[in-house]
């Protein structure tokens, strides 16, 4: 693993302390702020965060901290009643960079810490600009949330604010308006430590810090858009999305990222079925807090114009329900004579989707669409495929993957293959070109979005992006993971899973795959990697399964 | 009895015709200290230190005995020496004495404290702004180097260091131990956090370090000389040794003067060595330890009982010059910088040009200090220029009550207790400002 992933820790050793008299109990080396979380005390904090180096500069997280005295003899000093005497640290310390230790006593919410959180606030406000209306961040901007909670109602500064730069192009996808970044250095650790791109860094002393790029650097690594995430503010905005739609406005749904086998979980932001961004969550077993750039910004084609919202039959746009009744009979026809018809699944597709495809595709020739880019040696995975794995345990793919397409085209040319159904593949740029396409008796694909192969298919049936639909991905290391519809074009169109079963239906197998629930008992019940799983199970983080 | 100076580190420098040269070092009996050092033990060495009582004079007066005595010596790690040659807090002028008159004291001073210490290399962080002294220390370190003082098999021992002297960019935060140990590191000079970055086990190259003053270096060679035992006799108990104080200000006679430590008291060393203030006029303020040290009020009396029990009842001119004494009246001996301000003296101009210095010092790492050194800086500026308003008294003292306590290097304090103390020793002054 690179050394900018952390390993899962082993459960540690367990200490006591109480947080506002209430108990706690925390791994030893768990600092204030983490404790506090377990019992639902919030330290409010800038600088620190769980995946960065502490750097303990913003002092926002100041509480008071007390211990066991001690005596000359080296044993604890009780109180009259047998506990033990506390002796109160004279001065605040910072959460983010004081371990709980045994028998700790931390108090948050007394006047003195009250005072100093207020003071803190004001000291960041005094050079704020303060126009959140016109300001991206609003909305989810930690100085707006804790000036309401822990700063002053109103403004004392009677003095002209500090000027810095604003709109300052750090690269090619994230702008800095230095006026509103509060100097939390997050990002520069960010990028030091975890991108392993030390690019960014403060220039000038005191009030005039300024946040910059080092001469000759940019803030162009495939990682950049991590510090707008990580900054608190609206000193960092993506560029793809400052300015397009504020934030209350928008849903969020939990997804993963589908444009490599990582699988990073992510969060997809729309509002009224349009796709506005996405951005990482959680999940220390894959990525952490992060994600990569090409990842976060490809998603333009969920709302892409020219997506596929009805069933096309001969290139003229049909009913579903029509064009599935016209299909049905043709394709059961054909698939009487299983070597006469290939199949070409995709590793994009879902495990739900992959099964049902398999269990089509049976007897017949099946293979699917290698896809590999340059992986790193954090993040990206070489394999784009985000479901290569689902793909192999399933048999949609041949060993090794794509090795089959030729065999395919070959029997095309040959005339031995008369029906093709493919899935969400344009094969016309995998070997197997429009001539060949057109030797076909039956073409059916399964896509939603046009392409070569469309245009050349007798059927095409409009299927959904990773972002409408219901289903789970096998990530590279065997990590089975959910997606929830997001958005709908309110087309024609539906989940692949469910095209798969109606074309299952339509040509004589039982039909036994009612909703996707089901689907996946039927799926868990039949193929071993998945025994014993439910979609419940799987929930927001995924579940490891064994994939060798 | 008339005030008298007592020249221990000045005593070469003050001579007649005394040059930065080796020869003159040696003909004065320099290295001989070394030299009889490097036939003790280390251990030996850093007993004589601890009972000699000698506290760093660099600003916080900490023993130097035990600052040695702490540090990590099992890490396996080099172990570092750095002396911190920066001096830049304001009306302080004593090291850059050392190093332009008297080099080879503070390189022998160095090379004892880093054979006592098993130091294979030492560094010397030089002020950015004394070009001149650090052209003398680079030429003194060849001096001694070309002696066998410096460099491999000293006096034909195995033991062997190297002195870098590193010339800092300006600011006055790399004076702070850890803000220099980033800087000499090639880093922003951003203090550390404490904990768990103490030099003594996590400093430089995060190695076991020491940092130590100019003066305190100075200061290891006589009490190699003359025995921890003796130089303790030296000043009063708690506060041994003599201490070099620049006199700056409102004095006939400004100037760095050597005094033993508690044996004078401050009129007599702005009364009698400093001969008075111009024109006979009345002492308004004094800053004691330089500009971070809170003011003392010319008119102040100080009542309360020693540690010994006996009382006292103080006015400016009856505080000794020590670092207890002062701790005593609520300011610090600090860096030995002592400013005197007079009844002629605009007191929130004085205190606007200091806090414009630390709105212009602050590293800017820690929200408070950054934030609030400026902010004081442009009130004063305001006050000072027409523009008081209602409240800006109060409004001041309480952006100066925000600070201490809450950063992460005690330049939160050096910027704040100035404003503090003047604010309330001299509210009417301030006052008078508001319009
Ligand atoms: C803001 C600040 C500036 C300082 N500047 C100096 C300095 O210029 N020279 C110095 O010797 N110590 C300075 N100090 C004190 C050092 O941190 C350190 O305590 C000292 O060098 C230790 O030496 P000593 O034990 O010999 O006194 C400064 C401290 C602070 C907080
Ligand atoms: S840009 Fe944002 S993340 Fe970076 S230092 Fe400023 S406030 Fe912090
Ligand atoms: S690393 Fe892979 S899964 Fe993660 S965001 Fe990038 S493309 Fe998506
Ligand atoms: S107190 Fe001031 S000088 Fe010290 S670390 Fe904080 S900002 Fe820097
Ligand atoms: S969170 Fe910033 S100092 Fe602790």
């Amino acid at each position: 693993m690179p050394d900018n992933l952390t390993t899962p820790t082993p459960a540690a050793e367990m200490v006591n302390a109480t947080i506002n008299g209430i108990k706690v109990q925390a791994p030893k080396g768990a600092n204030i702020i983490e404790a506090g979380e377990r019992v639902g005390v919030f330290v409010p904090h800038y600088c620190y965060h769980k995946k960065l180096a502490i750097s303990g500069i913003c002092r926002m997280c100041l509480v008071e901290v007390g211990g066991p005295m001690r005596g000359p003899d080296d044993k604890p000093v009780l109180n009259p009643d047998g506990t033990p005497k506390i002796a109160m640290a004279p001065r605040l310390s910072i959460g983010c960079n004081t371990p709980v230790t045994e028998g700790m006593v931390i108090v948050t919410n007394s006047p003195a810490v009250k005072q100093a959180q207020n003071a803190v606030m004001e000291f960041f406000l005094i050079n704020h600009p303060l126009d959140c209306p016109i300001c991206d961040q609003a909305g989810e901007c930690k100085l707006q949330e804790y000036s309401v909670e822990f700063g002053k109602d109103a403004s004392r500064f009677r003095e002209e604010k500090v000027h810095k730069p604003k709109q300052v192009d750090l690269g090619p996808r994230v702008m800095l308006d230095d006026e509103r970044c509060i100097l939390c250095s997050r990002c520069i650790r960010f990028m030091r430590d975890v991108a392993k791109d030390d690019c960014l860094g403060f220039v000038n002393r005191g009030s005039h810090t300024t946040l910059a790029c080092w001469p000759g650097k940019k803030l162009a690594g495939n990682y950049s858009l991590n510090t707008v995430d990580l900054c608190p503010v609206g000193a960092l905005t993506d560029k793809d999305f400052r300015f397009k739609m504020r934030v209350w406005f928008l849903k969020e749904t939990k997804s993963i990222c589908t444009s490599c086998a990582t699988g990073c979980n992510t969060v997809i932001w729309s509002r009224e079925n349009v796709v506005y961004r996405q951005t990482p969550r959680e999940n220390d077993a894959v990525n952490q807090c992060w994600m990569c750039d090409a990842g976060r910004h490809n998603y333009k084609h969920i709302n892409a114009a020219s997506r596929l919202k009805k069933a096309l039959v001969s290139g003229k746009e049909m009913g579903y329900a029509d064009a599935l009744k016209q299909l049905g009979p043709k394709l059961k026809a054909a698939l009487a004579d299983r070597a006469s018809v290939a199949f070409v699944g995709s590793g994009r597709a879902t495990n739900e989707e992959l099964y049902l495809f398999s269990i089509l595709a049976k007897g017949g020739v099946s293979d699917c669409v290698p896809r590999t880019w340059d992986g790193d040696n954090f993040l990206v995975n070489a394999d784009r495929n985000p479901n290569g794995a689902g793909a192999k345990i399933f048999g949609v793919a041949a060993q090794p993957m794509g090795s089959k397409l030729t065999v395919i085209a070959d029997g095309i040319k040959a005339g031995r293959i008369k029906t093709l159904i493919v899935h969400q593949e344009d094969v016309n740029r995998r070997g197997i070109g429009a001539d060949l396409l057109a030797k076909l008796s039956l073409l059916v694909v399964v896509d939603f979005r046009p392409t070569e192969t469309t245009k050349a298919a007798h059927f095409v049936l409009p299927g959904v992006t990773y972002a409408e639909k219901r289903g789970t991905f096998t990530n590279a290391n065997g990590r089975v993971q959910r997606v929830w519809p997001a958005v709908s074009l309110g087309g024609e169109e539906r989940s692949d899973w469910e095209i798969f079963r109606d074309l299952l239906r339509e040509t004589g197998q039982p039909d036994r795959f009612g909703d996707i629930a089901a689907l996946f008992a039927d799926m868990a019940a039949n193929v071993k990697p998945f025994a014993g799983l439910s979609l419940e199970k799987i929930g927001g983080g995924g579940v490891q399964i064994s994939v060798t | 009895m008339a005030a008298v100076e007592r020249k221990i580190l000045t005593a070469r420098m003050t001579q007649p015709g005394y040059s930065v040269r080796i020869e003159d070092y040696l003909a004065a009996g320099g290295y001989a200290a070394l030299k009889k050092a490097m036939a003790m033990k280390p251990e030996a060495i850093r007993s004589e230190v601890t009972r000699s009582g000698l506290r760093g004079r660099g600003g916080a007066g900490f023993g130097t005995g035990l600052k040695w005595s702490l540090v990590d010596r099992k890490s396996g790690k080099p172990i570092y020496l750095i002396c911190n040659a920066d001096e830049a807090e304001p009306g302080t002028f004593k090291d850059r004495q050392i190093i332009h008159r008297d080099p080879h004291a503070l390189i022998e001073g160095i090379v004892c404290a880093s054979y006592a210490n098993d130091v294979r290399t030492a560094y010397v962080y030089c002020r950015g702004e004394f070009a001149q002294g650090y052209k003398i220390l680079l030429a003194a370190i060849e001096e001694a180097r070309a002696k066998n003082f410096v460099g491999k098999n000293i006096f034909g021992s195995a033991y062997s260091l190297e002195i870098y002297v590193h010339r800092g960019a300006g600011a006055y935060i790399c004076g702070e131990e850890t803000g220099l140990i980033e800087s000499l590191e090639g880093k922003r000079g951003y203090p550390r956090f404490k904990p768990p970055y103490f030099p003594a086990a996590l400093g430089l190259w995060m190695c076991p370090t020491i940092v130590n003053n100019v003066e305190t270096l100075a200061n290891i060679p006589v009490i190699i000389q003359m025995g921890g035992a003796e130089f303790a006799h030296i000043g009063t108990p708690g506060n041994t040794g003599t201490r070099m104080v620049g006199v700056s200000g409102h004095v006939n006679k400004p100037g760095c003067y050597e005094v033993e430590l508690g044996k004078i008291t401050h009129g007599e060393l702005i009364n009698g060595l400093c001969g008075g203030v111009p024109g006979g006029r009345k002492v308004k303020a004094i800053i004691p330890g330089g500009s971070s040290a809170k003011s003392i009020r010319g008119d102040e009396r100080f009542k309360g009982k020693k540690r010994d029990g006996t009382a006292y009842d103080w006015g400016w001119q009856d505080v000794p010059v020590d670092f207890d004494s002062l701790a005593m009246i609520g300011t610090m001996a600090g860096s030995g910088g002592v400013i005197v301000l007079d009844e002629t003296a605009d007191i929130p101009k004085a205190i606007a040009n200091i806090a414009e210095f630390y709105a212009h010092e602050s590293c800017g790492q820690c929200t408070p200090c950054r934030e609030g050194s400026l902010w004081m800086a442009k009130a004063l500026h305001r006050m000072t220029h027409g523009h008081g308003q209602k409240g800006d008294t109060d409004y001041l003292k309480s952006i100066a009550d925000n600070i201490p306590g809450r950063t992460i290097c005690p330049f939160g304090e050096a910027c704040a207790w100035p404003v503090q103390s003047f604010v309330e020793k001299f509210r009417d002054d301030f006052v008078k400002l508001e319009k």
